[in-house]
């Protein structure tokens, strides 16, 4: 039984090394600036966030870790203390997140819009409509008779929460175990993008991720755009520091007033996509920012402009 | 651009083969003498009770080898996360949390083949040494010594199962970019992206990989077999 003994001892020495090295690992981790930024696909997906993101963390030495999620999940993260800071995009989720007392500071940084986009040989006709509820109304009606397909992100993004607000309009609340015609992914915007591309079908897609996935999407083409209520402003909000102490709440400070700051707005305008601009500066245009959405921008910037983390 | 798209192949690489690799061999430290044990069934007692536990342990182990990976890293989440019961650690969203979600997935996968492996060659094995006069403990280290192919097996096909799981690791290490990304998170990101050229080259990568150990593994088990 000798043996058994000795490699029972060395079986634990080999273990003890493999914890301790993680441990260190861990701790080397600990002590190095790290956030976690949460996010939505959209940001991610568009190639916006890996094109601002090395340039912070060779400015400021700080690592930014990035979960990108839609904005529900995104914000449920951050609720639950797993975030630093969110960047997202539906309105109703963010004051939700703020009167919890859970997010703080809540402030416009960029917008783009959302078109709705379908099969280039458009069974609802609805191409060129100005109005957004109108084209939904159309596209249900042709679902109806079975002539449409809709795809739904279903998964509480910020793009799902628009669309189903705009089924809301019209009174409606689509659901696929009642309407054939009404898909529910529960996938990203990409996914759904080629999901739409295959089927032949109607989607609301953010302009940023359409313009990324363009190339590959020879049925579709962009039918409704210009609304209004299409308008897709992206907010930033800080986790509050009294609620989760242990979280690098200097560091997301330092990101949310980089991004928007003069050089972080500028960056952010100057990022495009097939010679397409993808997102919109609003932090310093407070008309912009308060009919986006945002009535005490200029109360925000005051503040984060006063903060020295 | 070149460079850096190599490098973070490498770093991704690297980082599965960590993941994967430390949470097997933790697991076959913790799994094979749990599962050895148990394929002893050596539940002295009264009779029927024991065989009732012994059915029912076995059972849950090999209900357990069949946990979904996905169900394993929603727990985990839930475990690290800031408010759960271990958010304290700070472990959420790090290549430990990965560790620890397909460490949860492969110990029962281990216990479970190392258990049937000895259990086969238990009784032949135990009684035939017991008859040439050996005592009972140099019985069952022999029993071990014959069913050691298959504590390999149990190695091979728990590394197989780790190194391709990719609902688990996504939930608890976040498949955040150099740092949590492995090939199989980085597949679906790809895809995700629509790069499906990148996508179809990360799984050469992570097939030729799970090749090449598997092919050293089946070497060292048809040595082994040999002797």
């Amino acid at each position: 039984m000798k043996r058994l003994s000795k490699i029972l001892i060395a079986s634990l020495i080999l273990m003890a090394a493999v914890v301790g090295m993680f441990a260190y690992e861990q701790y080397a981790f600990s002590q190095k600036s790290t956030i976690v930024l949460a996010t939505t696909t959209s940001t991610y997906d568009s190639g916006l966030l890996d094109y601002l993101m090395p340039i912070f963390q060779k400015k400021y030495n700080i690592e930014v870790h990035i979960i990108s999620v839609g904005t529900g999940q995104a914000i449920e993260n951050a609720k639950r203390g797993d975030a630093d800071l969110v960047l997202v995009h539906s309105k109703q989720l963010e004051l939700e997140f703020v009167n919890s007392t859970y997010g703080i500071h809540r402030v416009g940084v960029m917008y783009n819009d959302f078109m709705i986009i379908g099969p280039t040989s458009d069974p609802a006709g609805i191409n060129g409509l100005a109005n957004a509820t109108e084209a939904f109304r159309r596209i249900a009606e042709a679902g109806a008779e079975g002539n449409a397909i809709f795809i739904s992100r279903a998964d509480k993004s910020g793009t799902n929460m628009l669309e189903l607000s705009i089924w809301s309009r019209l009174g409606m609340l689509p659901s696929n175990k009642t309407q054939t015609w009404y898909l529910e992914a529960g996938a990203g915007m990409g996914t759904v993008l080629r999901m739409a591309n295959e089927k032949r079908a109607y989607t609301l897609t953010d302009r940023a991720t359409w313009l990324s996935f363009k190339k590959q999407l020879t049925n579709l083409k962009v039918l409704v755009e210009g609304d209004v209520i299409l308008l897709n402003p992206y907010a930033v909000i800080l986790v509050n520091p009294e609620k989760y102490p242990q979280r690098n709440y200097k560091g997301a400070l330092m990101l949310a007033k980089w991004m928007i700051s003069e050089e972080g707005q500028n960056l952010i305008a100057n990022f495009k996509k097939e010679g397409e601009t993808l997102f919109k500066p609003i932090a310093r245009n407070f008309n912009k920012a308060h009919e986006l959405g945002f009535p005490d921008q200029e109360g925000e910037i005051v503040w984060y402009d006063a903060q020295n983390p | 651009m070149i460079d850096s798209f190599w490098e973070e192949i490498l770093d991704i690489t690297l980082l599965s083969l960590k993941v994967s690799g430390t949470a097997v061999l933790i697991g076959a430290l913790i799994g094979t003498p749990i599962g050895a044990v148990f394929g002893f069934r050596q539940f002295k007692g009264k009779r029927t009770l024991m065989r009732f536990v012994d059915v029912m342990l076995k059972s849950v182990i090999n209900t357990f080898m069949g946990l979904p990976p996905v169900v394993v890293g929603l727990v985990v989440y839930l475990l690290l996360t800031q408010s759960g019961p271990l958010g304290w650690l700070g472990l959420l969203y790090t290549p430990t949390a990965m560790i620890i979600t397909q460490l949860i997935m492969v110990v029962p996968i281990i216990i479970g083949v190392t258990m049937s492996a000895v259990g086969s060659v238990e009784r032949a094995i135990r009684e035939r040494a017991l008859s040439l006069g050996a005592t009972e403990t140099q019985a069952a280290w022999l029993v071990l010594r014959e069913a050691r192919m298959g504590v390999l097996t149990s190695i091979i096909v728990a590394f197989g199962a780790a190194i391709s799981e990719v609902g688990g690791i996504m939930i608890a290490g976040g498949n955040i970019r150099w740092w949590t990304r492995t090939l199989t998170t980085a597949i679906v990101t790809e895809t995700e992206l629509g790069n499906f050229t990148m996508a179809l080259t990360l799984g050469a990568i992570l097939l030729s990989m799970a090749f090449a150990i598997n092919l050293v593994l089946t070497i060292v088990q048809l040595k082994g077999a040999r002797r």
